[in-house]
């Protein structure tokens, strides 16, 4: 509450960014074999792995939809992510990210070409550094491409953040720890919000301006995410020789 | 919840409806539900509110105990939510623990409570770094008829601001209120067939892709957001529902909160 250090000098962060960039962001595709498509990505400190398996038959069967497939999504923290070591295991927290970021990404899958089938979804984060929830649904967004499940589009997500009343792009731990506020967004390239979340305090005026900052973010990871499956798939000469394993 | 079963013909129903700008209910598209909270209602909590949003029925019981803080706050007070979607309440509900449902609304709930600081957690420590007071937020869903996370959010707030610490009981000196100083007010809107209804009952609830809950303070300002369900709505919308919250949360807020 009472904030004596400042989270800027000279209008610049304390990791030396602007309040409108993002943390550094690489993504690679098609990082498991076992996998029907996978993708790793580092946002800041943040070191995500997410695989798709699917669609395939849903176990337990009762869970199944006759008019579609279903997806489910497993966002796990490993124990040694974090600071402190995390219990291993989901938790309530981990439910609550797993349903929203499944709810992220479930209005650009085209589940009704599978009927009776699942998409698992599942994202393991390795290190944690603010934003993991946006980071796991980057990495999601391409393993499900990269593991040619029909979509409409991939799904980009960032957060943005208030800092010394100031709105800030993809907040890192301190800036997310003793900051004023925590805005997850995610986006489609056409506008379309599958993501929000907020906690902490913004005026009516600062929650406009916090995702018109997500947006921005997510539009330039969109680009980074396109890039990832781009090299994958540029790269594959003979798809003959890929599979044969000799 | 959204795993509510409903006939295509329901739902054509509700979209026909729509496009004469009408609810099944008759309310207009940004008019809530009656309401009426009743506090004190449960003598062994030591504080408590049933909430009734139209049909739905909710009762939120507050007990406030000694116990130990977290290691990283060692000298302020603890906030514990949880929710029991109970199996009386709705024939989607099953007994057993939390599904993602139960947790998400008791987190959401929590968002509120938490964010707006409304609770002076400094006031609650009793003994620096080994006792404090740990407040637990129950929620029970009596009767789902549509957004139970409205009717939750309220009963919480109302049930904290009568809110009575027990420290006689403990022998740590005479009862006092828990202070409270914001009331955080959570309100939802869903966008159906291109519209934006307030306060879904369980047939919109069920027919809409996407729900937003928004919570406001007192001041106006946003302390919570978040987006349900399996859909995606456009930033025009947000904006529109953020507005639409604000006011209607103050309107709660001065009717059935004004201490």
């Amino acid at each position: 509450m009472d904030e004596k250090l400042s989270f800027f000098k000279d209008g610049i962060r304390l990791d030396g960014r602007r309040p409108g960039e993002l943390r550094p962001v690489t993504i690679e595709a098609g990082v498991l074999e076992r996998a029907d498509g996978s993708c790793y990505i580092e946002m800041g400190g943040n070191k995500v792995i997410a695989a798709v398996y699917g669609p395939r038959e849903v176990h337990p069967r009762h869970l199944q939809k006759v008019t579609r497939a279903i997806v489910r999504y497993r966002y796990n923290m490993a124990s040694f992510s974090v600071e402190e070591r995390k219990r291993p295991g989901p938790d309530r927290r981990s439910h609550e990210v797993s349903k929203v970021s499944r709810e992220a990404l479930e209005p650009v899958i085209l589940t009704h070409y599978f009927p009776r089938s699942v998409i698992d979804v599942f994202v393991e984060v390795l290190q944690a550094d603010a934003g993991t929830r946006t980071a796991g649904i980057n990495a999601a967004s391409v393993a499900l491409a990269d593991a040619g499940v029909p979509m409409k589009c991939l799904v980009s997500s960032c957060a943005a953040g208030k800092v010394d009343g100031q709105v800030i792009l993809d907040p890192m731990k301190d800036e997310d720890n003793f900051g004023e506020g925590d805005m997850p967004l995610a986006v489609t390239p056409y506008g379309e919000v599958t993501l929000l979340q907020a906690d902490g305090g913004f005026t009516v005026e600062e929650t406009r301006e916090a995702m018109e900052i997500a947006r921005k973010g997510c539009e330039q990871i969109y680009e980074i995410q396109k890039k990832a499956l781009i090299d994958r798939y540029s790269q594959l000469e003979d798809p003959e020789e890929r599979g044969s394993g000799v | 919840m959204s795993n509510n079963v409903m006939s295509e013909i329901r739902k054509d129903y509700l979209y026909h409806l729509v496009m004469n700008d009408e609810r099944a209910d008759g309310r207009s598209f940004d008019q809530h539900r009656e309401i009426s909270v009743e506090t004190g209602v449960i003598d062994k909590a030591d504080g408590s509110a049933r909430v009734r949003l139209g049909k739905t029925q909710v009762l939120v019981g507050v007990k406030i105990q000694p116990g130990e803080p977290y290691s990283d706050s060692p000298d302020r007070g603890v906030i514990i939510t949880n929710a029991e979607l109970v199996p009386l309440a709705s024939p989607n509900f099953e007994p057993g623990p939390p599904n993602e449902h139960g947790i998400e609304l008791a987190r959401v709930v929590d968002r509120g409570v938490r964010e707006s600081r409304s609770i002076d957690l400094d006031a609650l420590c009793i003994t620096p770094g080994k006792k404090v007071w740990i407040v637990f937020i129950d929620i029970h869903i009596l009767d789902d008829c549509g957004n139970i996370m409205d009717a939750s959010s309220l009963g919480a707030i109302a049930a904290l601001m009568t809110a009575k610490v027990p420290a006689e009981q403990y022998g740590l000196g005479e009862d006092w209120f828990l202070p409270v100083r914001d009331v955080p007010v959570a309100t939802t809107v869903v966008e159906f067939g291109g519209v934006l209804m307030s306060d879904p009952d369980t047939d919109e609830e069920t027919a809409a892709d996407t729900k937003l809950t928004v919570i406001t303070t007192a001041d106006g300002s946003v302390c919570g957001m978040q987006k349900r369900g399996p859909g995606s709505l456009s930033m025009d919308h947000i904006y529109r529902i953020v507005d639409i919250s604000c006011e209607m949360a103050k309107e709660i807020r001065d009717k059935f909160l004004d201490v």
